[in-house]
């Protein structure tokens, strides 16, 4: 994971010629970058508030997602010490020998030891909280200089023993004589053995997120069809994206004892046909959610450098973004499990007074194809806003040509802990590649939670 | 542009689907001339599947009745003739019921035995045609499939029920005292093993989707969905459907087996069963528990017993002739008619008759945490009401609250509830020990202890501190509501609220209005009561204090009298009996109020004190008789009197004393309908009358304080009739004469009021037309 931590660093310039830039900054202003098309004009210029600093994105990396059980993540290299003023780290399963994975982890890179750092989990959208804590603590000015993250290794999770033999184990180890252990280990059965997997499922519904989001895609009519195409789409985007290497956010990962991976393994484009053999994965035997059209669980992390926008000037790194306004929504986590898109973007756009329209780059989390499915239905529909959203109208469609262009969680894999920061950075680069300004990321989690967040971006 | 856009992707994602299921929208409607002239049944052809919609007009629930019965036969001649149509879905248009059973208004309607035999032999006629369907039949399952629902649905070829709360399948047929007569009793052994179905059709239980899943009785399940673009309710109608339809035609193509893979155990019971020595066994066994049970009283299961067993023995024509036969003897009896009018009481208690209030209630506060109070707030906070539960003392508050959880907690055991669910309902209920938060409550029910002056206190505190439009109710069950109401500044917002101990099992909810009570706080009083699930009736309180204040505590006394004086607690009750010996002088007379005293002065104060006529244990369920209650029975004994003391004397003291007093109270307007005071008693007494609970508990009460008699025939029939219907199906008359005999030898509590002796004058005078 900590090579990744590296690699901004290596990368940038250290000239401080950007800093002069900060003075003459001008209020970011994009629309004369995309004179030509003129499409249509921003709601707002910029985002940039009064009196709050500016929070800009230095860098983002991630190592590429690979496919649970190819590997597990450790790594050492050396960092520029002192740089870094905190490291948030968002995750999932949590290990109980490193329940504080992010301080463990930066020790484990090299980072000074005087780097605090915490871990922060929030289900899938463990890295987005990772990142809007740095933007806190940056716009509060508590810190200028954050590496915020998140890593997930699906291939070793926490296997635990079932209730009853953790009872014993701890009482024999209360046990004060021979004869209070053995009247103990005589209490032993066999059942005790068996042992407890981390519940895939919800804990308040005990409901598996597929099984949730099958029944989603029902609910809002969702075809199999549909979502096997809906699939192929983000797969044969990845596909390219790939081969164009607009995936610059990857950096090689050395896996020990194994070759180094260079690129996401996930990606692979398959036909409607073949799609349509596979059996469902959860509703059996006519549900309509498959293996293909799911999201697969991955190893993965990925980190982001974050910092005080004139700090990074001031150091005389180029950022990519500005991270502007976000949105934490939750509902109902049985029959809403995964609206949470549904329900954060309008808000977020609110908050920043923009609209759908002003928006160049979607990055929505594909857990599922039924769930992008069902989340585009639910925002087009007026009864749906009505009735749930205590909204007059519908929310509107998301453009699918500014759609997760770059394919999504569906090819690219998603490691529940790091998925936040790669849509972040797949929306900052799009940005740049692009020519939009403004970036909407948004994301659904375990418990029936949402987050959008709008990203905007670095005049050039 | 974007709206360009969008149009665009949804053309995209819509293109397949649209080709793919041209043949669900084109619907043709096969027969269309005919579709207008039916009311209850209607199809359409998707494809070719015809999907068969049940509907029956003005009604929340589909029922088997006659003209039901012709449509669907003739929709499915239509269907069986058609040759576009290879296989067909049933489903009702309605999201809360499949088909509740059959219709107990025809069954009632029926004269003579030869008239329900032949209703049964038509039933069976058809859904014998249906099992041997050339074109396989689904049935789509939401909500209730009872009785001939469920004998309807296992006649077809394939079963997709939702795993919804509401889904429950059942043949409830015994709770009327009648048998499933549309070929249940020979299908369903057929369907789950011998053991399974005897146990559904003597208990008349019912079984969630999932469990009819494991049991073998549903093929398929299907989930409730959440919002989409339509309501739940609806799209989970649709999508059952579909899902249905994809399984019919699935069938049709032979691509899906409608056989089941059968478990290890039961293909051992299936087994084993085909050895004649284990089956005569498991027969006896049954009949055996029956008749104990029962007491030989109660015909509706030994026949059902008989009736499984001619089928297997000797052949489905002789058991179904001996089901349709045996069918118009169980109907045509006195109890099966007393148990299906009663069935309509309920129906009818179920109902607002005040209209919808103004105002729904949200937020509840219960006053006293006793077992009344912790009851009361258990059967309110599952059902969503945020409920403050306030008590004087902190172990009283905290007793109050262990109980909810340990209530809650024994839902999780059975698996009802989840350990979540419970966590999260719990969290709707607050404990406290001051008025805080008051100033939101809906209604305020008090549940302290029954004193007057105490009573006045508390109405005035609460008072001080509630919104004008909030509701006081007195869970009081002895004394009169306007006395209490006396000292309120609002006394058309109090009413009584009269719950029965244990409120969580006992079913009952009195509603007590007072002169001043409005209608709007009578409204209200029913719609929470409702929605605790309970059955209500509604009793007015008269201006005179003589007058008869609770119909069912008098019940409650004479019959119920140990249990009910264990769990309301002995303390309480002796505080009772002194405050109702004062206001009712005679009509209460006979009773011995020294026993209470006696037993309170010893500690036995009932459940609470773990000792009181019984003896309570924790986690033991049976209860046992308090020993030491010999010796002060004993002491207070009365010399009987010889000329009305035998058996038959004892058990019509009580039973024509009861229908005495009940008669009265509609005399003279408390009761405003018999099917209320009916109710009243039976619930009162602790209905349902499934096996193995009802009638040996309340035989035991019997037998303790009316020593030496047991449970007869007539009491039985008594207990679940009610006392209108009693009077009914027993004669007015002969209750008279007894009612004067007891007169001449006890006094005037015996004197059979005005509306009794009208009724035994004119012997066509009926409390039920």
């Amino acid at each position: 994971m900590t090579t990744i931590l590296t690699c901004p660093f290596k990368k940038l310039p250290t000239t401080s010629k950007w800093a002069l830039r900060f003075a003459i900054r001008p209020l970011s202003c994009s629309s004369q970058l995309r004179a030509a098309p003129a499409v249509q004009t921003k709601t707002k210029k910029t985002l940039a508030k009064p009196n709050i600093r500016n929070v800009v994105v230095v860098d983002g990396v991630r190592t590429p997602f690979l496919l649970s059980g190819t590997s597990g993540l450790l790594h050492r290299t050396s960092v520029p010490k002192e740089v870094v003023d905190y490291i948030i780290f968002g995750t999932v399963i949590q290990e109980v020998k490193t329940s504080n994975v992010a301080r463990e982890a930066a020790l484990g890179a090299g980072f000074s030891d005087k780097t605090p750092a915490h871990t922060v989990t929030m289900a899938c959208i463990s890295a987005n909280q990772a990142m809007t804590t740095g933007v806190g603590l940056i716009a509060s000015g508590q810190c200028d200089v954050i590496v915020a993250g998140g890593v997930e290794l699906m291939s070793d999770i926490p296997i635990r023993h079932s209730r009853k033999m953790r009872k014993l184990m701890l009482d024999l180890n209360k046990a004060k004589s021979m004869g209070q252990r053995l009247s103990l280990i005589s209490k032993f059965r066999l059942n005790f053995l068996a042992p407890e997997l981390p519940a895939v499922a919800e804990f308040s519904t005990s409901e598996t997120m597929g099984h949730s989001a099958d029944r989603l895609a029902a609910a809002f009519a969702v075809s199999r069809l549909e979502q096997d195409e809906y699939a192929l789409r983000s797969h044969s985007l990845a596909k390219k994206a790939q081969d164009e290497g607009l995936l610059s956010d990857v950096v090689p990962f050395r896996v020990p004892g194994k070759d180094t991976v260079t690129k996401d393994n996930g990606i692979r484009p398959s036909s409607l046909e073949q799609m349509a053999k596979l059996k469902p994965a959860f509703i059996k035997p006519y549900g309509t959610v498959t293996a293909a059209n799911s999201s697969f669980l991955t190893d993965g992390a990925s980190a982001m450098l974050i910092m005080a926008e004139e700090k990074a000037l001031a150091m005389g790194y180029k950022p990519k973004a500005y991270l502007r306004d976000f949105m934490y929504v939750s509902q109902d986590p049985k029959d809403q499990l995964l609206l949470g898109p549904t329900y954060a973007t309008p808000k977020v756009l609110e908050k920043a007074g923009l609209t759908m329209n002003d928006i160049d780059a979607f990055e929505f989390h594909e857990a599922f194809s039924g769930q992008i499915l069902a989340n585009f239905k639910a925002m087009d529909s007026d009864w749906f806003a009505e009735n749930y959203m205590g909204r007059k109208t519908k929310v509107g469609l998301p453009p699918l040509e500014k759609f997760n262009n770059w394919g999504g969680s569906l090819s690219l894999g998603h490691p529940f802990g790091a998925t936040g920061c790669r849509l972040v950075m797949a929306a900052a680069n799009r940005l740049r590649k692009e020519g939009g300004q403004y970036g909407l990321v948004a994301a659904c989690a375990a418990g029936g939670q949402g987050h959008a967040m709008i990203v905007e971006a670095y005049p050039k | 542009m974007v709206a360009c856009r969008a149009i665009g992707i949804l053309s995209r994602f819509s293109a397949f689907r649209i080709l793919r299921s041209r043949g669900y929208i084109c619907r043709n409607f096969t027969g269309s001339s005919a579709l207008l002239t039916r009311t209850h049944i209607n199809y359409g052809v998707k494809g070719d599947v015809a999907v068969v919609r049940i509907n029956s007009p003005n009604s929340k629930v589909n029922t088997l009745s006659k003209e039901l019965h012709s449509e669907f036969t003739e929709v499915m001649n239509e269907i069986w003739a058609s040759d576009q149509i290879r296989s067909a879905v049933l489903i009702s248009s309605k999201p809360g019921c499949f088909i509740a059973g059959a219709d107990i208004n025809m069954l009632s309607a029926c004269k003579t035995l030869q008239e329900v035999t032949q209703l049964s032999q038509e039933a069976q006629r058809i859904l014998e045609k249906l099992e041997k369907s050339p074109k396989p039949v689904v049935a789509a399952i939401n909500g209730s499939c009872l009785g001939g629902g469920l004998e309807l649905a296992i006649s077809c070829q394939y079963r997709i029920a939702t795993k919804d709360r509401k889904t429950v399948l059942g043949v409830p047929e015994v709770l009327l005292g009648a048998l499933p007569g549309a070929g249940g009793t020979q299908r369903l052994p057929k369907m789950v093993g011998v053991p399974a179905a005897l146990d559904m059709m003597l208990t008349g239980r019912n079984i969630r989707a999932d469990r009819a899943k494991k049991m073998g009785l549903v093929d398929q399940l299907v989930e409730p969905l959440g919002p989409g673009l339509k309501p739940p309710e609806e799209r989970t109608m649709e999508y059952l459907e579909e899902v249905a339809i994809t399984f019919a035609k699935g069938l049709a193509d032979k691509k899906i087996s409608p056989k089941r893979n059968k478990g290890l155990v039961e293909k051992l019971t299936a087994y084993a069963m085909t050895i004649p020595f284990v089956r005569q066994q498991v027969y006896k066994k049954v009949e055996e528990k029956v008749r104990k049970q029962t007491k030989g009283l109660y015909p509706a299961p030994l026949k059902i017993i008989d009736v499984v067993k001619t089928g297997i023995e000797q052949g489905s024509d002789a058991g179904y002739l001996s089901e349709s036969q045996k069918f118009g003897e169980l109907v045509m009896t006195k109890e099966s008619k007393a148990l299906m009018g009663l069935y309509h009481g309920q129906v009818l208690c179920k109902k607002n008759k005040f209209g919808a209030p103004q105002k729904d209630v949200k937020h509840l506060a219960i006053l006293g945490a006793g077992l009344m109070g912790a009851g009361i707030a258990q059967v309110s906070v599952d059902k969503g009401l945020k409920t403050i539960l306030k008590d004087a003392t902190l172990t009283g508050l905290d007793r109050g609250q262990q109980q909810v959880f340990k209530g809650l907690n024994d839902k999780v055991k059975k698996k009802a509830l989840t350990s979540f669910e419970r966590d999260s309902i719990f969290s709707n209920l607050t404990g406290q020990l001051d008025y805080q938060g008051f100033e939101k409550a809906d209604m305020v029910i008090e549940a302290v202890f029954e004193d007057l002056s105490l009573k006045h206190r508390v109405l005035k505190e609460v008072e001080a501190v509630i919104p004008d439009h909030c509701i006081f109710a007195s869970n009081t069950s002895a004394l009169p509501i306007s006395e209490i109401a006396a000292v309120s500044k609002r006394p058309e917002k109090v009413i009584g609220m009269h719950y029965f101990s244990p409120v969580d099992k006992m079913q009952l909810l009195e509603i007590i209005t007072t002169e001043k009570t409005s209608r709007d706080t009578s409204a209200s009083a029913v719609a929470v009561g409702l929605k605790q699930g309970k059955v209500i009736i509604v009793v007015k309180e008269g201006v005179d204090p003589k007058k008869l204040d609770s119909l069912t505590t008098s019940f409650g006394f004479p019959v119920g009298a140990a249990t009910l004086v264990d769990e309301v607690g002995v303390d309480v009750a002796k505080h009772v009996a002194e405050d109702l010996g004062k206001v009712f002088g005679e009509r209460f007379g006979g009773g011995n109020p020294e026993l209470l005293t006696q037993m309170v002065s010893k500690g036995f104060l009932g459940r609470k004190s773990g000792k009181g006529f019984y003896i309570y244990q924790e986690g033991v369920k049976r209860k046992d008789l308090n020993s030491d209650m010999d010796s002060i029975l004993a002491s207070l004994k009365l010399p009987p009197k010889s000329e009305v003391s035998s058996d038959e004397d004892i058990q019509f003291r009580l039973v024509t004393r009861f229908v005495n007093e009940a008669v009265m109270c509609l005399q003279e307007g408390i009761l405003a309908t018999p099917a209320e005071g009916d109710i009243g008693a039976v619930f009162g007494l602790g209905f349902p009358p499934c096996l193995g609970g009802w009638s040996r508990r309340l035989g035991k009460q019997l037998t303790l304080a009316w020593s030496p008699c047991c449970i007869s025939f007539n009491e039985l029939l008594f207990l679940y009739s009610g006392p209108f219907r009693f009077v009914d199906l027993y004669g007015a008359q002969t209750i008279v004469d007894r009612l004067k005999k007891y007169e001449a030898a006890y006094g005037k509590q015996f004197t059979p009021c005005q509306l009794l002796a009208d009724h035994a004058n004119s012997p066509n005078k009926k409390f039920y037309q």
